[in-house]
């Protein structure tokens, strides 16, 4: 399969389950603050989102076994730059109500000024980032 | 219970659109987002596919009175672009750049060890921070 029509089927994908996440809780399909909500964990607000991770966690190891090429063989980073940018995501996913998933997909879905100003933010951010580590630093690999 | 279920096959849903759509591949993503180097668009194309998806469904959707397992529905209301959107939505994207993880597909790869466990460990230690930080 061609990469573009792989990306536009997984993307698909992703654009069914939020609009199933919608229909079925009323929720915003927000991977950031799904995992968030558990950090700390409110009562009453805890079952659905330990199993919508389990759920991404589990796609994962099915991949894992069978079609492992769905990861990358060599690491993109060293580890210790890795963790770094977890705490970073982490942080400013929760500082900024969103990621990739909630602001990206279901807030531009919705014409959300903020979720717009948020994607154009971090979009930026991310390729001033990549330009840094890979024309500057050499790819910290 | 059925709310735990339908969560979990959602859940599974999603990550196989992130495994299928590259989201996982963190060198698609540096690609994705090395404009100034060997640029690879492929990734526009699950946001938008994503988005097309999402925003056929979206208004039939919210025309009902309500979801099937809950009161009401749940949508972000809020307009205003204040400083803490901004920086956070900085901070993101200089980690998501540093590492080839976003939230998603860092939570999918977790079970490959290495790097991805690496990144959702500390991912949930920054999100406790900032929950710590807020409280």
């Amino acid at each position: 399969m061609h990469p573009f029509v792989a990306a536009l089927l997984g993307g698909a994908l992703v654009g069914l389950s939020a609009s199933l996440l919608l229909l079925l809780q009323g929720r915003i399909a927000g991977i950031s603050g799904i995992l968030g909500g558990l950090l700390p964990p409110t009562p009453g607000d805890i079952d659905w989102r330990v199993t919508f991770v389990a759920g991404l966690v589990t796609a994962g190891a099915i991949a894992g076994a069978l079609t492992p090429d769905a990861f990358d063989a060599a690491p993109l980073r060293t580890g210790g730059v890795t963790a770094a940018a977890g705490l970073l995501v982490g942080y400013g996913t929760r500082l900024g109500n969103g990621c990739t998933s909630g602001h990206g997909i279901c807030g531009l879905t919705r014409f959300s000024g903020r979720s717009l100003a948020s994607v154009l933010t971090f979009m930026a951010a991310g390729g001033l980032t990549v330009f840094i580590v890979e024309h500057i630093l050499g790819g910290l690999r | 219970m059925r709310r735990a279920v339908t969560a979990y096959l959602t859940g599974l849903l999603f990550g196989v659109g992130l495994l299928l759509g590259g989201m996982t591949q963190p060198s698609k993503v540096n690609g994705f987002l090395n404009i100034m180097g060997d640029w690879d668009p492929s990734l526009m194309f699950v946001m938008g596919g994503g988005i097309v998806t999402h925003l056929a469904l979206y208004r039939w959707i919210t025309r009902r009175p309500a979801p099937l397992l809950e009161a009401r529905f749940m949508i972000p209301t809020r307009k205003d672009i204040d400083a803490r959107l901004i920086i956070g939505a900085v901070i993101f994207g200089v980690g998501w750049g540093l590492g080839g993880f976003c939230p998603g597909p860092g939570l999918v790869s977790v079970t490959q060890g290495g790097n991805a466990l690496a990144f959702v460990g500390a991912m949930m230690l920054g999100m406790r921070l900032h929950s710590l930080q807020a409280s």
